[in-house]
């Protein structure tokens, strides 16, 4: 009897130690590493913003596989070299499960490497295209290519018979980056580039390098580039009277750039995720809902929402549903999954992931866009 | 080519003015202290930020520019008082360094009072383009050319034809010897401040509207506009306005005629070959060193 009682308690006690040891399991740890301050900090900032609002309300939900999930943020500054050292000390003293994250394409590149060698699944937000090309083992991207967007605009302008181009971009990574897209696409599209100008990002006026563009007998200028240079440029152009089509790129789909050009902005025409023109969307579209939930969750907490946020969003929740589906957070089974990702709906886009391609965006994801009485119109 | 030609020059001028504007203010402080003040960028985007949020807030721009200027002048009195007053007696180059500590504060402050976003500003006269044959400027590079003459004449009148601009200067010269003539070197020291926080305030609410303006515009600004009153001879409020223009101007010229990826590394080459061989500047004064 008193041997039976003995070992009861003993099962009780191990079922109690055990409960709570269950319940004070570690939580999953997503590290990150963003541009929050420095010049890309407009595309840091919302990304912070977005990853912190989406695991916090899915902690009060109750976590992740019944665990919580705590974020790890370290601010680069934009600095590259930064990123590498946050990125070794997320893996090695931070021991997180998976990385969302790198803000830009110059701070992801830098820490591939790293990424590769210790084996553990990364998730980009930024744009270039070399993050996923050649494919890297660990390495995928939920942001928009510049190949996209120059494709896309390169495609708008065939439609409308024009062929000759003027190119201006500034001297920053996502510009140059642009520029060399811009190139290389250019005779698949059957386009001519007629001049090829550059500023630098600070620079407070453009006028010398446009009176040249007007001097060429292009149809039509295309401006790569994000904060505030593009919008001086497009103020240059109107004051030059230059009458040209006008196409800017992805980076400057925010309504910043609507209001610092102003009455320029009119009339500019660029690819923009759907997430700027959400409301104009039809109902059918399958990326309606998730867009608006979204604009609407982030608004009523921060303001705005800006595209760059919506990669946070669909890097994060892309991990989330990896992790869910891996039922553990084992780096290769998670990676796995991830390649797996089919029909996920972001703010991007319908993502597909396939062994070849660690993006899954098709050209689809990106709309033409034009600026009218200071809003967006879909002009496709 | 001759249209263009045109073109580059007026658009030199215009950012040539711009710098000018800026790298007038360095030249007070400088007079008085033989300090750079790397502050003084964060002056401009101070004025421009203040005046951006009053006329935000439904202020008239005459109201707005001018409450920005006095809060700004105040701001370069709280600096003068806090931060370098305390440090009497300090080297140069600490001076120097506590500047651009006290930038790098300005420019937090900033990030928390008004966010990371650029800002514009409405122009003074509107925004139609003026024709001057083929060229076009706007009329506010108007605002900014006018700005600067008007205030670089100020500044050499102060400096040069009332008692206190003279008592300013000559701190600067021989400040043991201003005290023994009855100088009252702290007050002319705060005066220094606060009245370049003023010019840069100015400054940055006449370029406001072309240049946009965010916590981090004063970097740039207090650079170019530093290049501008070194090429000038830093000192000379003349000079700065003068290097303001050539730098302007071989800025355009680079882009337009040349290549524009170079443009700024033919306005920083010609910046290092004037430190080279007039190292006074092109106006500096070609006083016998002092030891």
């Amino acid at each position: 009897m008193s041997s039976r009682w003995w070992k009861i308690n003993l099962a009780v006690f191990l079922l109690l130690v055990g409960g709570s040891l269950s319940s004070a399991a570690e939580p999953i740890k997503i590290g990150t590493f963003l541009s929050v301050t420095g010049p890309a900090s407009f595309l840091g900032d919302p990304e912070l913003k977005t990853l912190q609002m989406v695991i916090g309300n899915l902690n009060a939900k109750g976590g992740l596989l019944g665990r919580k999930i705590e974020l790890i943020h370290y601010d680069t500054g934009g600095n590259a070299k930064e990123a590498v050292d946050f990125v070794k000390r997320l893996i090695k003293s931070d021991n997180v499960d998976i990385i969302v994250g790198g803000t830009t394409s110059g701070d992801t590149l830098a820490v591939i490497p790293d990424i590769e060698k210790e084996g553990i699944p990364l998730i980009s937000l930024a744009g270039a295209v070399d993050i996923v090309e050649p494919v890297k083992k660990w390495v995928f991207k939920v942001a928009h290519s510049d190949r996209m967007a120059v494709a896309k605009i390169y495609d708008d302008l065939r439609k409308r018979g024009l062929t000759k181009v003027a190119l201006i971009t500034g001297d920053g990574g996502f510009d140059k980056s642009g520029r060399e897209q811009l190139r290389k696409l250019a005779p698949e599209y059957g386009m001519v580039i007629v001049a090829d100008e550059a500023y630098g990002n600070k620079d407070t006026d453009m006028t010398a390098q446009l009176t040249k563009i007007r001097a060429t007998d292009a149809q039509a200028i295309i401006n790569f580039g994000f904060g505030q240079a593009p919008a001086m440029v497009t103020k240059n152009i109107k004051q030059l009277g230059i009458k040209l089509p006008v196409y800017q790129s992805h980076g400057v789909a925010s309504k910043t750039f609507i209001d610092l050009a102003g009455d320029a902005a009119e009339g500019v025409r660029l690819p923009a995720a759907a997430l700027v023109v959400a409301e104009q969307l039809p109902d059918a579209d399958l990326q309606k809902p998730v867009l608006l939930a979204y604009k609407k969750h982030y608004e009523a907490q921060y303001g705005p929402v800006s595209t760059f946020g919506g990669h946070a969003y669909d890097g994060v929740i892309m991990a989330i549903e990896a992790i869910k589906r891996a039922d553990s957070v084992n780096k290769a089974t998670v990676r796995d999954e991830i390649e797996k990702t089919k029909g996920f709906i972001g703010t991007a886009g319908v993502f597909n992931m396939t062994p070849e391609d660690h993006m899954g965006l098709t050209l689809d994801a990106f709309k033409i866009v034009e600026i009218r009485n200071g809003g967006w119109k879909i002009v496709e | 080519m001759p249209e263009q030609l045109f073109q580059f020059l007026v658009t030199g001028i215009t950012v040539g003015s711009l710098y000018a504007l800026v790298g007038l203010g360095f030249a007070l402080i400088y007079n008085a202290s033989d300090v750079v003040n790397f502050a003084q960028g964060e002056f401009v985007m101070l004025g421009a930020m203040t005046a951006i949020g009053l006329l935000a807030a439904g202020w008239p721009l005459v109201l707005a520019a001018m409450a920005a200027t006095l809060l700004t002048v105040l701001v370069g009195l709280l600096l003068e008082r806090f931060a370098i007053e305390p440090a009497w007696g300090a080297s140069v180059v600490a001076t120097i360094i506590i500047t651009i500590g006290a930038a790098i504060f300005l420019r937090g402050v900033a990030l928390l009072l008004w966010g990371k976003d650029f800002h514009a500003m409405p122009p003074f006269s509107g925004d139609a383009p003026i024709h001057l044959g083929s060229a076009t400027l706007l009329p506010q590079s108007l605002w900014v050319l006018g700005g600067a003459v008007v205030l670089v004449t100020l500044v050499h009148l102060f400096l040069n034809r009332t008692l206190v601009g003279k008592a300013l200067l000559a701190c600067s010269f021989n400040r043991a010897a201003a005290q023994l003539v009855g100088i009252n070197v702290k007050v002319m020291l705060r005066l220094a401040y606060g009245l370049s926080a003023g010019l840069g305030a100015v400054a940055g609410i006449l370029i406001a509207p072309i240049t946009f303006s965010s916590y981090e515009a004063g970097i740039m600004l207090g650079l170019k506009g530093f290049s501008a009153a070194i090429v000038g001879g830093i000192g000379n409020p003349m000079g700065a306005v003068a290097g303001g223009l050539i730098l302007g101007v071989l800025e355009a010229l680079g882009a337009g005629l040349i290549s524009s990826g170079y443009k700024d590394a033919i306005a920083f080459l010609f910046v290092l070959m004037v430190l080279f061989f007039e190292p006074t500047g092109l106006f500096g004064h070609k006083v016998a060193e002092r030891v």
